[in-house]
């Protein structure tokens, strides 16, 4: 940028370094803004136009409007892009355009505006090939950005107020439509701690199923200080399954040890025959 | 082949040629690449300082090479491409990410002209009128990379994280921004060069105290770090934006992320605290020698890792906020604080440059608004707090614990009433022990504060 600043400044001529840049920038661009019409995801879409916008960019700068070039990708790509890309997120990867006319006569209202458009943009390329260049010379003669602040803030500083004005009475307007009274009271933090303690529900997580220092198997469940099962300690799958073990069982085994005998009496296979087989299911529940 | 001035900077570029351009820019890559190596080192071993632990130490003195590691584990990572991602858009999401946050220090200045192989040449890419706009650009489109990267996944969290770092970045950047203004304002510049050489007197952190605040907050919050990483938030979204990325491509985040750390560092080093000038009473010896030549990259690294540290530090101290607190802070404090401030400093600036005004103190105004406003922010902390504060005013209460249906601790300012066992816990004290392990449990008057 350093070599081609001032190069441009001068007659209004391009460089040559200025024609390099364009005549890469252009097709980006042309082919940005024909994918900007015809891709199916919105968010591509969106991708195209903010790609054109950075290459729109490039050129300004190039062409020695630098405060335009970097507010241009300041303002349009890193705000305003970035809040329809918000929106257009939400949407999803998969999903498509639709093709459904929402607004009655859309249509022709697009092709009234783009003709408008046209209109403006043959004026705009006609000023620019029969007019006598000027160049940026005497713009730009204390910087560019001082230049810009002189002509918006002197000279067009009342259409600058009411453009200020209009954006702030539509940021006002949309607070207004979107805003709803409140019909029930907010529920904060506190309230719902407070209704969970009023419901009278468990407040604490559950206990953990098993018992200490024995078992921690999933099905047997948690003894209480009184050595009582806990019931709600066995996930609620199991219970409802009816694969839940016989704390009992478990608890006098417990007693046993604790008394010096063996955690299982000689004859414990024989007398219950439910146990083996609760064992054996387990690994499988384990998976 | 020589070029002009460029209208607007201080900064001359006049003598650079085409290869010093090009030294500047490998060195400042290189820069920042060893940079972020460093950073990871020093963010692990100063966390673990914090946490009493001894953090890396394994490989290469003092576990200086555990970046290199690191990095060497991700590239030989599995490259994982997920198969519903939209593929052009996943694989270009890191790359944009990475790309811009290596634009940023070519406009940062990390010294004053020096004589680089017989020619006098700034410590600085390049520079223009608009530098600082230009670092907001760059960073504007870095976010697309997060965005895209949450977006192109096709997964719920990373969308979630796209989605929340859309929302962060739009609400910090209007306070960042706003908060640079007085800086413009002050220096009557944007350039980075320029900024620089008008804190040569004072730098503007301490005029600007307010709107440096701010932007330290806001550049937290804009680089995604802890207590702002919401996007990436670990505990709620899985790893956010990077859930569905892996080996290089997730390297390249997290390169990123910390690149644009050093890059808000630079920012706030440049346009507060005085970018590459020495500290005050270094500046001053031997006619400030130490202001000139190279010394001055020492002074800009300096402050950098100063910068670097404080990162640390918040991280190691400050828990994750909860979202709708982190955008209230941004939309309901940080903006209008900096839009106040920047009404003051305008009027300042416009009492200093307008010559009816001549004879008013500048120095006096500036730190007398500053003071008012920072009076004005400790008070607002206090303003909801006043329900809570007028209660405590009544002198310690006797708790009634169960008032509310279930038991509470005791908030600080609440007695609880003298315990039932209090006799009990003095009766089963032998004797001849010290009887000040009783002492403190069965005296009914000493406060107990909960917590």
């Amino acid at each position: 940028m350093n070599a081609m600043l001032p190069a441009v400044l001068e007659g209004g001529q391009a460089s040559t370094a200025e024609a390099v840049l364009f005549w890469i920038l252009a097709p980006v661009m042309v082919i940005a803004s024909f994918g900007l019409l015809f891709v199916r995801k919105a968010v591509h879409a969106a991708l195209s136009l903010i790609l054109v916008m950075i290459c729109l960019a490039f050129i300004y700068v190039a062409q020695g409007a630098v405060f335009l070039g970097v507010v241009q990708v300041v303002v349009y790509t890193g705000a305003i892009m970035m809040l329809f890309l918000f929106v257009l997120m939400l949407v999803g990867v998969g999903s498509a355009d639709s093709l459904v006319e929402t607004i009655r006569g859309q249509r022709w209202i697009a092709w009234l505006a783009g003709l408008g458009l046209a209109v403006v943009l043959v004026g705009v390329v006609g000023t620019a090939l029969y007019d006598e260049p000027v160049g940026l010379e005497s713009a730009n003669a204390d910087t560019n950005p001082i230049g810009i602040a002189r002509v918006i803030f002197g000279e067009h500083v009342f259409a600058m107020e009411v453009v200020g004005a209009l954006l702030v009475t539509a940021a006002l307007g949309a607070l207004v439509y979107t805003h709803r009274p409140r019909l029930t009271p907010k529920v904060g933090q506190r309230e719902l701690a407070d209704a969970r303690v009023r419901s009278g529900q468990h407040l604490a997580p559950l206990p953990a199923p098993g018992v200490y220092a024995r078992h921690n198997a999933m099905d047997v469940p948690a003894l209480d200080p009184q050595g009582r099962p806990i019931e709600s300690s066995v996930p609620r799958v199991l219970r409802v399954r009816g694969q839940e073990a016989d704390a009992a069982e478990y608890a006098a085994r417990i007693e046993r040890v604790i008394a010096g005998h063996e955690a299982d009496p000689p004859d414990a296979l024989t007398t219950s025959p439910d146990e083996p087989a609760d064992d054996a299911a387990q690994p499988q529940e384990a998976k | 082949m020589l070029t002009e001035p460029i209208p607007g900077v201080a900064a001359d570029f006049s003598n650079d040629t085409w290869w010093i351009w090009l030294i500047k820019a490998v060195v400042i890559v290189i820069f920042l690449l060893t940079s972020v190596l460093i950073a990871i080192w020093f963010e692990r071993k100063v966390v673990a300082r914090m946490q009493v632990r001894p953090g890396p130490n394994v490989h290469g003195p003092f576990g200086l090479l555990q970046s290199l590691a690191d990095a060497m584990k991700l590239l030989f990572k599995e490259d994982m491409t997920v198969k519903a991602a939209d593929k052009v858009v996943y694989i270009v999401a890191p790359m944009i990410a990475v790309f811009c946050s290596l634009l940023t220090f070519a406009v940062i200045p990390l010294g004053p002209s020096v004589s680089m192989f017989g020619h006098e040449t700034p410590l600085q890419l390049t520079d223009f009128p608009v530098a600082v706009l230009y670092i907001l650009a760059c960073a504007a489109v870095g976010v697309y990379g997060i965005v895209l990267g949450g977006w192109s996944s096709n997964s719920t969290y990373p969308l979630l994280g796209g989605v929340r770092s859309t929302a962060q970045v739009i609400s910090y950047e209007l306070a960042m921004g706003l908060s640079l203004v007085s800086v413009f304002i002050l220096s009557g510049s944007m350039s980075t060069s320029t900024i620089v050489n008008e804190q040569t007197q004072v730098w503007w952190f301490l005029p600007l105290l307010p709107a440096f605040v701010i932007y330290v907050i806001s550049m937290v919050g804009e680089t995604n770090r802890l207590p702002f990483d919401l996007p990436e938030a670990e505990g709620e979204l899985v790893g956010g934006y990077t859930t569905e990325y892996s080996s290089m491509k997730f390297a390249w985040f997290f390169l990123a992320e910390y690149i644009n750390m050093l890059n808000v560092s630079a920012v706030a080093t440049t346009l507060f605290l005085g970018g590459w000038r020495a500290p005050w009473p270094v500046s001053t010896i031997n006619d400030g020698m130490f202001n000139e030549g190279w010394w001055p990259v020492l002074w800009f690294l300096v402050k950098l890792w100063g910068l670097m540290f404080f990162f640390v530090w918040v991280r190691g101290s400050v828990l994750r906020f909860r979202y709708d607190q982190f955008m209230k802070l941004g939309w309901k404090v940080l903006i209008p604080a900096s839009l106040v401030w920047l009404v003051c400093v305008s009027v300042v600036q416009g009492l200093r440059v307008f010559p009816q005004f001549e004879d008013v103190q500048l120095r006096t105004i500036l730190f007398g608004l500053a003071g008012v406003f920072v009076v004005g922010i400790v008070i607002s902390m206090f303003v909801p707090e006043k329900k809570a504060a007028a209660a405590a005013a009544e002198g310690p209460q006797v708790l009634d614990a169960f008032r509310d249906g279930y038991p509470v601790p005791p908030l600080p300012g609440q007695v609880l009433p003298p315990s039932p066992r209090a006799g009990r816990v003095r009766a089963t004290v032998p004797v001849g022990a010290p009887d000040e392990i009783s002492e403190p449990q069965s005296d009914p008057d000493q406060e107990v504060h909960g917590g």
